[in-house]
């Protein structure tokens, strides 16, 4: 999958639908697993045979041209133990992470809720913020990115400082702002749910003798909490795999001073440019592990603050 | 009397509104710089791109498209574009067809293990890509299809991208099963009835699922990265690479010259179909 926003299905609405209960037919079996069959043939040979052997790589030396040769967890303790570049490139991608995606959604939110209640130009709006979502995955637009933030560019004529790729400490901060740039998908997605919320929610309240404020906390907020989950766990699952930006900023060195090696951009550096397949496979599964992790963790805490409202009042 | 009131009742509202519309304009106009940057700087002469902060060339520098056509390691723009829309093209038929069948699967017929295989191939969404693409290079190499279309093509055909069989599914759920009953007493099997009932009603679904395939392939830079090698075979993509190499600032113009034309057919996507687009990605997002 590509890097760029993804419209995506709201959680808690991935589940097959209720399967009618007369009993299945043979013929319809059999129709069903033709209409499966390219997807099956997927998801075995290019899913799950991939990930299999991706994980029986990680326990070997492996450079493509000679037979992998196992060495148990060597990858693993040298990834940990003896590779300064590889905690320097999960350093980086965890503040890539930190930084890109909060602000992002804080972005999407504002704005969506900026045009919630327009009554004229909501759509130019929402067309014209969306757009970079579009164009920012591109490579034109990283270079335009790094030509900006370039020694002479524009950002080095507003502040004066030389521009920030050429500077470990900002070189990663105009790759968030790349991301940040791309807050329209998001916020499309905002925008959608909060035209969900009834209006009778926000009459209630204002009977009640609710502000606008007190409106916000107590009826958008939890109304709206299912989406900003949503978009938490989509944007940083894309945020972890970013490469196209750094690469770009770069020239695929991931400098300056290893400060926009990102994780995936030194998996591939390891893996087709050193050709050490059996460590940067350790790496991928490494990551796929973090992500699952991290994924895990968002859907275990959002047990305390998303608010699905089909589930009443428990 | 009723007629001031009420304009008076009004105003502050107004006022709000205008404080609305100005802050998203503003803030439209620092989004669009960097488009605006790039339009500008395609049609500079070499000494103004980085002497000023003047937006407006001072006069306008058409030889950088010139050079642009002329194409990156004697490959002409048509065959990077060619080969560009190839890809992206054969993306789009593969997904459109692979990932409507397996939604219909899913969404309307019934087998065993219905259940799991569903989770999983939700699972698949979240998966990171890295996790497949070193053995799925390694598959391809062996099978000597390095360096050519096939891998970049052929696992759209086999409906890997889950997130539109999904979105397929969510939209034919929609749809009242009644239409099938019906086809079904006129004689269709569940093939005829997917191919004449369900896959026309499905179209908002599909010409979704085709953009999005569309521009996320033309913007993809990680696999073509991996996969190609040979100039020839380059797309727009990957020649734009080769000037991520080279520093000099001298090729800048020609560099955005060809930027612009590598985005002008997602600009072209977008236009022709934004309406839909933003409408479809919203609903697609929410609607159970």
């Amino acid at each position: 999958m590509t890097t760029t926003d993804i419209p995506a299905p709201a959680p808690g609405m991935a589940r097959p639908a209720p399967a009618p209960k007369r009993r299945p037919r043979r013929e319809r079996q059999g129709a069903a697993w033709v209409f499966l069959s390219p997807w099956v043939l997927g998801a075995i040979v290019l899913t799950l045979l991939p990930m299999a052997v991706s994980l029986y790589l990680s326990f070997t030396d492996y450079d493509l041209f000679n037979p992998p040769h196992w060495v148990g967890l060597r990858n693993y303790v040298q990834m940990f133990t003896e590779d300064p570049r590889y905690w320097r490139s999960v350093l980086t991608t965890l503040t890539y992470v930190v930084i890109a995606v909060p602000l992002q959604l804080a972005l999407a939110l504002v704005v969506a809720l900026a045009l919630k209640n327009m009554r004229r130009g909501k759509g130019f709006y929402r067309s014209a913020f969306y757009a970079p979502s579009l164009l920012g995955a591109s490579m034109s637009v990283a270079l335009v990115w790094r030509a900006l933030f370039n020694d002479g560019g524009t950002v080095d004529h507003l502040l004066g400082n030389g521009g920030w790729i050429n500077k470990p400490g900002w070189s990663l901060l105009a790759v968030a702002l790349l991301t940040v740039w791309q807050f329209g998908a998001p916020m499309v997605i905002f925008l959608a749910g909060l035209q969900q919320i009834p209006g009778e929610l926000y009459e209630a309240a204002a009977v009640d003798g609710a502000g606008k404020w007190r409106q916000f906390v107590s009826v958008t907020v939890p109304m709206l909490s299912p989406v900003l989950f949503f978009n938490l766990v989509l944007q940083t699952i894309q945020a972890f795999q970013v490469f196209t930006p750094a690469f770009a900023v770069s020239a695929g060195k991931g400098g300056p001073a290893d400060s926009t090696l990102v994780y995936t951009l030194y998996l591939y550096d390891r893996g087709f440019v050193a050709s050490h397949m059996g460590y940067a496979s350790a790496m991928a599964w490494v990551l796929l592990v973090v992500i699952g992790a991290v994924t895990a963790v968002l859907f275990r805490t959002s047990r305390s603050w998303v608010f699905y409202a089909s589930e009443g009042d428990r | 009397m009723t007629t001031m009131t009420t304009a008076a009742a009004r105003r502050p509202v107004r006022w709000g509104r205008l404080a609305v519309h100005l802050g998203c304009l503003a803030a439209l106009l620092v989004m669009l710089y960097p488009l605006a940057w790039l339009l500008a700087t395609s049609l500079k002469p070499a000494n103004e791109v980085i002497a000023s902060l003047n937006l407006l060339p001072g006069h306008l520098e058409w030889s950088n498209y010139k050079t642009a056509f002329e194409g990156v390691n004697d490959v002409s723009i048509w065959r990077l574009l060619g080969n560009s829309l190839l890809i992206a093209g054969g993306a789009v038929v593969g997904n459109v067809i692979s990932c409507s069948l397996a939604a219909y699967a899913f969404a309307r017929l019934r087998f065993t293990m219905r259940g799991p295989l569903f989770a999983f191939m939700i699972a698949t969404i979240m998966l990171p890509h890295h996790a497949v693409l070193i053995p799925q290079y390694i598959i391809f190499n062996k099978l000597g299809l390095v360096n050519t279309y096939w891998p970049l093509i052929l696992p759209k055909f086999l409906a890997t991208e889950a997130f539109f069989v999904f979105l397929i599914v969510q939209f034919m759920r929609g749809l009242p099963r009644e239409l099938e009953e019906a086809a079904r007493i006129d004689g269709c099997g569940p093939f005829r009835s997917f191919y004449k009932v369900i896959l026309p009603l499905t179209r908002p679904a599909l010409i979704t699922t085709a953009i999005f395939t569309f521009i996320w392939t033309w913007n993809d830079f990680f696999t073509q990265l991996i996969y190609l090698f040979d100039p020839d075979k380059f797309t727009l993509t990957l020649a734009l690479r080769s000037f991520v190499d080279a520093s000099s600032q001298s090729a800048f113009g020609p560099m955005f010259a060809m930027s612009v034309i590598a985005l002008l057919p997602i600009v072209l996507f977008f236009l022709a179909f934004q309406r839909f687009l933003v409408e479809g990605m919203a609903s697609s997002g929410l609607k159970g």
